[in-house]
């Protein structure tokens, strides 16, 4: 790193602001995202017309379901459906 | 912003199924991923959204995988590097009209004052809670001298002041933390 004058330490402390607030608790909230995730991934595994409903309208399946589909959980099924 | 705890101590807390340590692991290298993302690949916002949720849940999937906890920086630097990678890549076979798409290199001089911020907010931890705050909400944060005042509950007309103290207080808790760089401005090792 350069020397610490003063005008470096303000610039590097500039160069990194806040992400914004709702990534952060998006990103912060993934454990119990994770604990609907098999909740749901198994009920699908069991449930062959669940299953084929996620696949083909996620978010509104699961809304119907009763399920909160907010964006961590979303990106979870999406990225578990991918891979499958 | 207070970080009395390592990151790897927090990573081992992970492992562990802590969920406040998760959360304080987000908060420490939210700023991180996100400028490596807009700064360093100049992401638009809703692309920087999704790389940065990726990011996390890479970690938080892959946590398990890293050999040692005190490499959660470079690991963190390394998956948000190549999701950043991907989302250009994938993004320029959608959309092949802008030409500012087509580049997947980052801008290394960024990244390395990225890496150089980090630091420098890893350091801020030392300090008392007013400097982090007064140093975060005027330079990281924009913040106007009477926004400040008001948040803090100080006369505006302190804050010049103040910031000056604390960042004399910072750059002494960075030479207490490192070898004391050439007046030159040379590159010191790390």
């Amino acid at each position: 790193m350069s020397a610490f004058n003063e005008d470096r330490l303000a610039e590097l402390i500039g160069a990194l602001p806040p992400a914004p607030e709702a990534w952060v608790r998006a990103a912060q909230e993934l454990p119990s995202a994770r604990t609907g995730l098999d909740v749901i991934v198994a009920r699908a595994e069991a449930d062959a017309e669940f299953r084929h409903a996620l696949i083909a309208d996620l978010e509104s399946t699961l809304a119907q379901e009763g399920y909160e589909p907010e964006r961590p959980l979303l990106d979870a099924l999406r990225r578990r459906f991918a891979d499958s | 912003m207070g970080q009395t705890v390592s990151a790897a101590q927090l990573v081992a807390r992970c492992r562990d199924g802590d969920q406040e340590a998760w959360a304080a692991l987000v908060e420490r290298f939210s700023r991180y991923v996100y400028a490596i993302a807009t700064q360093g690949f100049r992401l638009r916002e809703h692309d920087a959204e999704d790389v940065f949720q990726e990011v996390f849940a890479k970690v938080y999937e892959r946590l398990d995988s890293l050999r040692s906890d005190e490499a959660i920086q470079p690991w963190i630097a390394q998956l948000t590097r190549r999701v950043c990678v991907d989302r250009l890549r994938s993004g320029s076979r959608e959309d092949t009209t802008d030409e500012s798409e087509l580049a997947a290199d980052p801008d290394e001089d960024a990244i390395a004052r990225i890496d150089d911020a980090l630091d420098v907010h890893d350091a801020m931890a030392g300090l008392s809670e007013n400097c982090r705050e007064v140093l975060d909400r005027f330079f990281a944060r924009d913040e106007t001298y009477r926004t400040i005042g008001e948040a803090l509950e100080l006369p505006a007309g302190t804050i010049a002041s103040r910031i000056s103290r604390c960042l004399v207080k910072l750059r002494e808790e960075l030479e207490g933390r490192k070898p004391v760089p050439t007046q030159s401005g040379g590159q010191v090792s790390v």
